[in-house]
């Protein structure tokens, strides 16, 4: 199967049932394509129509944004407004929340008006229409412990939809004591991935990665690709890397797929 | 006669010198920029119903919001008390309320006595937990000083003002029983009867002496008070309500960051091509260099902020040793204002004074914020902190262009390759051909 560049789509924007944002990370990270081809082959396995913007996307501008490059923000951001109205896209889904949050709740403001979806809502309304099936069981006695993401859970109120597909899994769900609401960030956000921290006594992403050991999981769930690289990171100094896999949602779920008969 | 005209008189000077008060903060509050929010009436009444009165949100932490609810409901019901001093002490009357209330002046009073009672442990708990340097969050840089003192005055007033008021209901309840004029029957006291004894064998004339000074302390102890409030990290009791109202809670989502139009301007303009040679008017500056640059709301939220330090105990970067503290960047920008404040009031108009808010805040702090939200989302009255940090940001970034060298390579990846690292732009589809079928 092929990835479908969206101008497969131009004269028949109708038919074209989601376009996929790719981001940054995923299009250029090794560790974050993983997460973009397990979620790809979701796409697939659910039959949804749907295609990309390929070399035509380029940067949202978050990380301009939150580094307080409003400038830069707006250039990108009213550049993307004009690829997606061209081709007439109603509806968008990401694996990034930080693609999501922008694209959602600021692009409308610059002119750029989308039904958007993080990947994990959007795998769970495939799910609700039955067009998925999870088989539970794969994971069954595996203990997974799931990290909000800032900007899926306090930017945008997406605390259980994540939670509730990790429980397909049949696995032993976990939680840290700063969750939800409480959250911790990775220490990636606002533009932080894009360079050293201050100087402090720690690292934000081995506070973080600290407490998702504590509990002593098998997996550490992550729906972020920033998230990803800072707790992959975490794990890795902290020399767990052996005996705990940092895994998108996607992913987990994507190897629990039940087979079409 | 005389007591009266005292008093009276004393009223009048609280009064004069809190409306003073009132005046100099609105001031202060007005320094910023202006910012319209008059949508979604209901929600924002909604808020204020279960956030600032409710207290929602202090009950993250059950235990200090359980000692806190014990300090408010008694600050809501010592008022009752307060109406009938005001009455007694301009007309001379004495529990002036007793008569016309009846019984239900004994529940009155059993609730106030009750509810001070509280204040009194919970006042108490707060000070051993405040100093006995167990809770982190108080025991942060900025809050060495002033703020560590002022903390101290105003749970040592409440506690000041509930032993008066112990006292002198303690000695009334002795002279009702001695039938002294004009100490008639009235109330009901259930824990300063405990007292009695400590009275009982005084001569009357002590007694009359012991209950009025103590009536006396008590109601200048409250004038004092409210007129500290204005001075003191105390304003929460009156701002919460109006900060809650004009706060975003189910309005706005908190990964929302505002537009900026000015911005929004010059880039449609580019994009355009339409560069209006003609406009005369200076081009508009952009993020914040100093308060005036920022919302009112948020020096609204910097004059509320009643240094609880929730936030900060929530910030990753100041978890993990960096120098931001949201609790610091409100406390910055409250005292910038007075200090602007205090220009405008001496000298008539303000006169700068070669200073910014960024003689207050440094760029170290700034940086540091992951703009995670954690801050905004603990405030128990709603204060946005990160909306402050971004303002700054931008200032720094559009105006000075002094910017971490590793972001502004980020800047410049994004202005070429359309992504924050410096890969090819052709190469964004590449991850396509990579996909292995299983």
């Amino acid at each position: 199967m092929q990835v479908e560049h969206i101008s497969a789509y131009e004269h028949n924007p109708e038919a074209l049932e989601v376009l996929l944002w790719v981001g940054c990370a995923p299009a250029f990270d090794d560790r974050a394509q993983k997460v973009l081809h397990a979620f790809v082959k979701i796409l697939w396995h659910a039959k949804v129509k749907f295609a990309v913007l390929g070399t035509e996307e380029t940067c949202t501008g978050d990380p301009a944004k939150r580094a307080g490059n409003e400038f830069l923000f707006q250039m990108q951001a009213m550049q993307n407004i004009q690829t997606l109205n061209h081709y007439k896209v109603k509806r968008i889904v990401t694996i990034c929340p930080h693609c999501y949050n922008t694209l959602k709740n600021e692009y409308p403001a610059l002119g750029g008006h989308y039904e958007v979806y993080h990947h994990t809502t959007f795998i769970a309304k495939l799910i609700e229409e039955g067009r998925l099936t999870i088989e539970g069981g794969a994971f069954q006695g595996k203990k997974i412990v799931y990290h909000d993401s800032c900007y899926l859970g306090r930017a945008n109120q997406i605390y259980e939809i994540p939670r509730k597909l990790l429980q397909l899994l049949d696995a032993h769900l976990v939680e840290m004591p700063r969750c939800r609401a409480n959250g911790l960030c990775c220490g990636a956000g606002g533009a932080q991935m894009f360079k050293e921290p201050e100087p402090g006594k720690k690292d934000i992403s081995t506070e973080r990665t600290e407490e998702a050991l504590s509990l002593n999981p098998n997996y550490i769930a992550v729906a972020c690709p920033f998230c990803m690289t800072m707790l992959t990171d975490g794990v890795k100094y902290a020399e767990q890397q052996d005996k705990v896999k940092v895994q998108d949602i996607a992913e987990l779920l994507q190897q629990a797929l039940k087979k079409k008969s | 006669m005389l007591a009266q005209i005292v008093f009276v008189a004393t009223l009048f000077f609280t009064i004069a010198l809190f409306y003073r008060s009132v005046r100099r903060i609105r001031r202060a509050i007005l320094l910023g920029r202006k910012e319209v929010k008059n949508d979604h009436k209901k929600q924002r009444w909604k808020n204020v119903l279960l956030i600032a009165f409710g207290q929602k949100k202090m009950f993250k932490r059950p235990f200090p919001a359980l000692l806190h609810l014990c300090v408010y409901l008694g600050f809501l019901i010592i008022n009752i008390e307060i109406i009938e001093i005001l009455i007694d002490g301009i007309f001379g009357t004495h529990r002036f309320l007793a008569p016309f209330l009846g019984l239900f002046y004994n529940v009155i009073t059993l609730g106030a006595e009750v509810f001070m009672l509280l204040v009194f442990i919970a006042c108490t708990i707060f000070l051993i937990r405040r100093y006995s340097g167990r809770v982190e969050r108080f025991e942060k840089p900025e809050m060495r000083g002033w703020p560590r003192i002022d903390a101290a005055i105003i749970l040592w007033t409440e506690i000041a003002l509930v032993v008066a008021l112990f006292i002198m209901n303690a000695a009334d309840q002795v002279l009702q029983q001695r039938q002294v004029a004009p100490y008639h029957k009235a109330g009901f006291f259930p824990f300063s009867q405990f007292l009695i004894p400590f009275f009982s064998e005084l001569p009357t004339q002590t007694l009359i002496l012991t209950e009025r000074s103590a009536w006396w302390a008590h109601i200048l102890g409250v004038f004092a008070f409210l007129n500290y409030i204005p001075y003191s990290k105390h304003l929460h009791v009156f701002l919460a309500f109006p900060n809650t109202y004009y706060s975003d809670t189910g309005i706005v989502p908190l990964g929302k960051f505002a537009i900026d139009e000015n911005v929004k301007k010059e880039v449609e303009a580019i994009l355009k091509e339409q560069f209006d040679e003609s406009a005369e008017e200076t081009p508009p500056s952009f993020g914040a260099k100093d308060v005036f640059d920022l919302s009112w709301i948020d020096l609204l939220g910097a004059f509320t902020c009643t240094e609880c330090g929730r936030c900060t105990a929530v910030c990753p970067a100041n978890i993990t040793g960096k120098k931001l503290s949201p609790r610091k960047i409100m406390m910055d920008v409250r005292d910038r204002c007075e200090m602007i404040v205090n220009v405008i009031e001496e000298k008539g108009e303000w006169e700068p004074d070669g200073k910014t808010l960024w003689d207050f805040i440094s760029e170290e702090e700034v940086w540091a914020c992951t703009t995670c939200n954690a801050c905004a989302e603990e405030c128990p009255v709603n204060i946005n902190p990160v909306r402050i940090i971004m303002q700054l940001r931008q200032y720094k970034v559009m105006e000075e262009s002094k910017v971490p060298e590793p972001w502004m390579a980020m800047f410049n990846n994004i202005e070429n390759n359309g992504a924050p690292w410096p890969f090819a732009a052709a190469d964004r589809f590449k991850w396509a051909e990579k996909i292995t079928e299983e």
